[in-house]
């Protein structure tokens, strides 16, 4: 660098917090896996305790909003739909601003916003979410998608706050061995958590919402 | 011209432009545009038209931001002030003239376009420019902004605050005026992407004619029935893959 270039002038000053707002859980995943009914099953557990609100980005349609609308987790004015213009992971990762704006509009309205989940568009496995519009993201996987998923890595895979590994009720019908995944789970993510559970089996996603509260309380005492 | 025109003017620039597609979405689900002949056809139209509209307010927000004390001001790295930086000073803060003249470009952008649905894309667009544009070159202009302005209003204060012309302005607004579009129906139409970006090249005299037409006196009100149609259907459609 030249003598006379201070990394100041071209870094901002780096803040404690992002943003004094709710705290944001990025949930993304391949197709089919079950992000929206893990959003559904955690806005039904959390709903009572946390004051939340839920972003959706459809590839194509509003069918993940309008699932939740139907199912009545949440209030109409608590849900909000962007179109991602193709491009699902752009809009998560590459260029943030639709999703920003879904949730700068949430929290205009609901000004005691302490939760909200961004639902990415079901995309590969190389899709992630930008820590400038989340701040812990879940990867939800699914035991029919191959009990090979978790040893093929990708940043979903490896670098999530959280692997979800749904629909455990199905190995025995697809030929799927659970230790193989529990195993190259913990191979490829060190120590990051994963979670093998069942959606069909357990509807409330206890483990998963006992994981997002961990998340919010840490939040607070980081926030004094 | 500085490099800052060709950060603005990235298509990577993050500020929302990705989930627009300038109408090509509907024009292709309308039959009107198929493949790269009736792509180009429908680029043109729109640059000479929407494009030379927006190339005008652009440039006359950088004219009017960039004028007397409120000269945007650029971030400096190192010891060497780029010229025209107020080095040393504390920034100005926005006039109440400034504030007044930038609504009043924003009403005059209001009034050039008649679709409901494309106001709000446009006013979508700005909001994004403006959250980029404040991290990226910070500088009092943006206060004397509305929360949520117009595109063309929001580039040309970027553009001024960014240290470039209204010229340069005026360049970034008509070429983004045609390669979101573009790359909208690369998308949807799973063209080929050399032939996109050689329709796009090949538009570079026609952007640049735009431009200079933008720097004349009174600002351009070129219509565009066709787009204003196309977008009011686009709106109300539940199964689209971009914003407008």
């Amino acid at each position: 660098m030249p003598p006379d270039h201070n990394l100041a002038d071209y870094v901002d000053a780096p803040t404690a917090h992002r943003h004094g707002g709710p705290l944001r859980v990025g949930l993304g995943g391949p197709v089919g896996s079950g992000k929206t009914a893990l959003a559904a099953a955690l806005c039904r557990t959390l709903g009572a305790e946390y004051d939340l609100a839920v972003v959706t980005n459809d590839i194509y349609t509003t069918e993940d909003a309008d699932f939740l609308r139907r199912n009545a987790v949440l209030p109409d004015d608590r849900i909000e739909a962007v179109q991602t213009g193709c491009c699902p992971h752009t809009a998560i990762r590459d260029d943030i601003t639709a999703n920003l704006d879904a949730v700068e509009l949430l929290e205009a309205r609901h000004p005691g916003l302490e939760l909200v989940f961004v639902e990415s568009g079901g995309d590969n496995l190389t899709a992630s979410f930008s820590y400038g519009l989340v701040d812990v993201q879940v990867f939800v996987v699914d035991v029919a998608g191959g009990d090979k998923v978790p040893r093929k890595g990708g940043p979903g895979v490896t670098a999530s706050d959280l692997l979800v590994v749904n629909k455990t009720d199905l190995a025995p019908l697809v030929g799927a061995d659970l230790d193989v995944m529990r195993r190259d789970s913990a191979t490829v993510r060190g120590d990051r958590p994963t979670l093998l559970i069942s959606l069909r089996e357990d509807p409330a996603a206890t483990e998963v919402a006992a994981w997002v509260r961990e998340q919010v309380r840490v939040r607070r005492l980081q926030q004094g | 011209m500085t490099a800052a025109l060709l950060t603005l003017a990235d298509s990577r620039l993050p500020a929302g432009g990705h989930t627009h597609s300038g109408g090509v979405e509907q024009a292709i689900a309308a039959g009107h545009v198929h493949d790269p002949a009736s792509l180009a056809a429908f680029l043109l139209r729109r640059l000479t038209t929407a494009g030379a509209v927006t190339a005008g307010l652009a440039a006359a927000a950088t004219t009017r931001s960039s004028s007397g004390r409120h000269r945007g001001h650029v971030p400096s790295p190192g010891a060497r002030s780029p010229a025209g930086s107020s080095s040393g000073e504390p920034p100005a803060p926005a006039s109440s003239e400034l504030v007044a003249a930038l609504r009043h470009l924003d009403g005059e952008a209001d009034a050039r376009t008649p679709s409901p649905a494309l106001r709000a894309a446009s006013r979508q667009q700005g909001r994004g420019l403006v959250r980029v544009g404040r991290r990226a070159w910070p500088s009092p202009v943006w206060d004397a902004l509305p929360a949520a302005p117009h595109h063309p209003v929001a580039l040309g204060v970027a553009a001024a605050a960014g240290g470039l012309t209204p010229r340069d302005a005026a360049a970034a607004a008509a070429y983004l005026s045609v390669s979101g579009p573009a790359t909208a129906a690369q998308r949807l139409l799973a063209l080929d992407p050399l032939t996109v970006a050689a329709v796009t090249a090949r538009l570079a005299p026609a952007i640049d004619a735009v431009a200079d037409d933008a720097l004349r006196d009174g600002l351009p009100a070129d219509t565009d029935p066709l787009l204003d149609l196309l977008a009011e259907v686009h709106a109300t459609r539940g199964d689209r893959f971009f914003a407008s």
